[in-house]
């Protein structure tokens, strides 16, 4: 291509005839840059993420200094978030808690994906497998997701405290816990595209060379599945904060001295009345970063919808 | 249609006792003792306990109690609670119509209200109400129920104080001041919950909707001349319906575990409340109960589903 456009070059102006060549991903945050609630939303996002990352360095207000003189205070140039029952700054201790919430989020849906991927391309690909894998997933989706997660982490979680300390010991129990049931969607998006894809002449031909199933799978078939499941991984983020948080809400989550933006509103729901900032700021942080990834997710779809990008 | 609804009952119940094999199993296989609660009694000596355990049958391997769990489920017999010494099928029998009421006025909610938004805004995309509809349905899925009921007590239970934000269990409906009163205690509980099934809905409709407009067969619809009311309810929203019923039938277990968190944030006294208690407590008979009662309704939830969809698609009758 580019030699034709260079023997051109006498007829045409230059300007005129050359676009620079965009990659698959260009192409995809060329089109996400015009999304401006997801734009919105990636910077909102970064905002917040950075926050929690760096912000307990420059805010160093420590999360559990007891200090009863300030006890249930709003917001005040002291402490802008206000304090809590026991003097505690609420600034620091969300800031900390997203930490938590964010990575529950993120390896939670690692775990969902991979699974999820995992099943549905099995199922997609083998013929074979495709009735019993479904009828598995069909059957979780029907499991009630809420009341076993409550009752699998009430039974678990003595046992994977001692095994790995309180506060890994949860994180690894909530983030799998929510990882297993949250896969059925992925899987059921991996294995359609997978139908229709193998019917595809691509490949076709590569079976024709002689590729094994193996090279099929990972070379050819899964990478045109990753937009989908990108867009997918995105929301699911959104949805595994939102579950972390109302485990957390209902008193089955970190324990106490974590923070996290559930937990903080597990404990502010009983000062409702005297302090509602308590209860309104990590509210508000979890409704942010949620929102923030939903128009993302959003803003991918779009983005990598190869029929809108014309 | 009568054949469809056979076979989907029929499919329904080996669900169902995979579901409850899965529950009793994790129970079952637990690291915990069901009888923890006797076990930290010091009075109570080793002997004692023996005969205890011996007498609910925890001595037998968990597959037998499986199975006769099981069985006495289906004579109606759920056990007694650890806890309050009644049987479990009484606690479930106080408290589910609460929860049912709350879960099923607010899908009804969802419905009557999302519907028309979503299609008012697929019809005039880009309009204000779409914008604003649109942005609406964004926020109430990506804000966490527990958090829209704080709001809601804080802002009309608080400062404005036009309702009560504590649900009174104790309340009987005998004339029409005490109804109003439970109309009024239940207000904010289905709000919750309603704002979340109209967002969702409101979203499915409208990019169902939207997917539809551009097809062949609308227009054709209105090139025979039928007039756009027409066109938009009898053949583009039935249409568009179709998908949405699915997705709403596979957000079914979230709208429950909205009512679990509901149920807590109002203290309204339904199985959710119920099943976060026993948690609390240790109440393992009423825990399991409760789980598998939730999985019932999810299932029962997701066949009223596949009976709107061959009502909405007579293909699906016939095949």
């Amino acid at each position: 291509m580019a030699t034709t456009t260079n023997v051109r070059v006498g007829v045409l102006p230059v300007s005129n005839a050359v676009r620079p060549p965009r990659s698959l991903w260009g192409d995809a945050w060329y089109q996400f840059r015009r999304h401006k609630l997801a734009m919105a939303g990636l910077g909102v996002l970064l905002l917040l993420v950075l926050g929690t990352l760096v912000g307990p360095f420059v805010y160093r207000t420590p999360i559990n200094v007891i200090d009863f003189k300030v006890a249930i205070e709003g917001p005040s140039p002291d402490h802008l978030f206000g304090t809590d029952d026991l003097g505690r700054d609420l600034l620091a201790r969300a800031l900390w808690g997203g930490r938590v919430s964010i990575a529950v989020g993120l390896t939670a849906v690692l775990i969902a994906i991979t699974l999820g991927t995992t099943i549905g391309s099995l199922a997609g690909y083998f013929n074979k497998l495709d009735n019993p894998l479904m009828r598995f997933t069909d059957l979780f989706l029907s499991l009630p997701i809420l009341p076993l997660l409550l009752v699998i982490i009430y039974l678990f979680r003595d046992t994977l405290r001692a095994a790995f300390g309180p506060e890994l010991g949860v994180f690894i129990m909530i983030v799998t816990v929510i990882g297993v049931l949250q896969w059925m969607p992925v899987a059921r998006l991996v294995r359609a595209q997978f139908l229709s894809l193998k019917q595809k002449e691509f490949v076709e031909a590569a079976r024709a060379i002689g590729a094994a199933d193996r090279r099929i799978i990972f070379r050819h078939i899964l990478p045109n599945v990753l937009s989908p499941v990108l867009v997918a991984a995105t929301i699911g983020v959104g949805g595994a904060i939102l579950t972390e948080s109302t485990l957390s809400f209902l008193g089955l989550g970190f324990p106490p001295d974590v923070p996290t933006w559930g937990r903080l509103l597990y404990d502010a729901q009983n000062y409702i009345d005297v302090a509602p900032h308590w209860a309104i700021f990590p509210g508000l942080l979890i409704f942010l970063t949620v929102l923030s990834i939903n128009y993302i997710g959003d803003g991918l779809r779009d983005a990598l919808d190869p029929r809108k990008s014309a | 249609m009568g054949r469809y609804v056979v076979r989907r009952l029929l499919v329904s119940i080996p669900t169902l006792i995979v579901i409850s094999f899965v529950i009793y199993a994790i129970l079952a296989l637990a690291p915990i003792d069901p009888l923890s609660q006797f076990g930290a009694d010091p009075r109570i000596p080793p002997e004692a306990r023996e005969n205890i355990r011996r007498a609910l049958g925890l001595d037998q391997p968990w597959p037998i109690r499986y199975v006769k769990w099981m069985t006495a489920m289906f004579t109606g017999n759920f056990g007694v609670s650890f806890m309050s010494h009644s049987p479990v099928s009484e606690l479930i029998k106080q408290r589910l119509p609460n929860t049912l009421a709350v879960v099923g006025v607010a899908e009804l909610v969802g419905i009557a209200i999302g519907i028309p938004i979503g299609m008012i805004s697929a019809i005039k995309r880009y309009s204000i109400f779409d914008h604003v509809g649109t942005t609406f349905a964004f926020m109430g899925f990506s804000v966490p129920t527990f958090f829209t009921g704080l709001l809601l007590i804080i802002l009309f239970g608080i400062k404005l104080r036009w309702f009560p934000f504590i649900y009174d269990s104790t309340l009987q409906i005998h004339d029409l001041n005490s109804l109003t009163q439970q109309i009024r205690q239940s207000i904010m509980p289905i709000t919750v919950l309603g704002l979340f099934n109209v967002a969702t809905i409101a979203r499915y409709v409208r990019a169902e909707m939207l997917e539809h407009l551009p097809l062949d067969y609308v227009r054709t619809a209105r090139g025979k001349g039928l007039r756009e009311r027409f066109v938009v309810l009898r053949h583009v929203l039935r249409n568009s319906l179709i998908p949405v019923v699915t997705l709403v039938a596979l957000g079914i277990p979230a709208v429950f575990a909205g009512a679990i968190v509901t149920e807590q944030v109002f203290r309204v006294p339904g199985i959710g409340d119920l099943l976060v208690n026993s948690i609390g407590t240790g109440d393992i008979p009423v825990v399991a109960t409760v789980v598998f009662i939730f999985a019932v309704l999810v299932v029962l939830f997701n066949l009223v589903a596949d009976l709107l969809y061959a009502v909405l698609d007579p293909r699906i009758r016939y095949t």
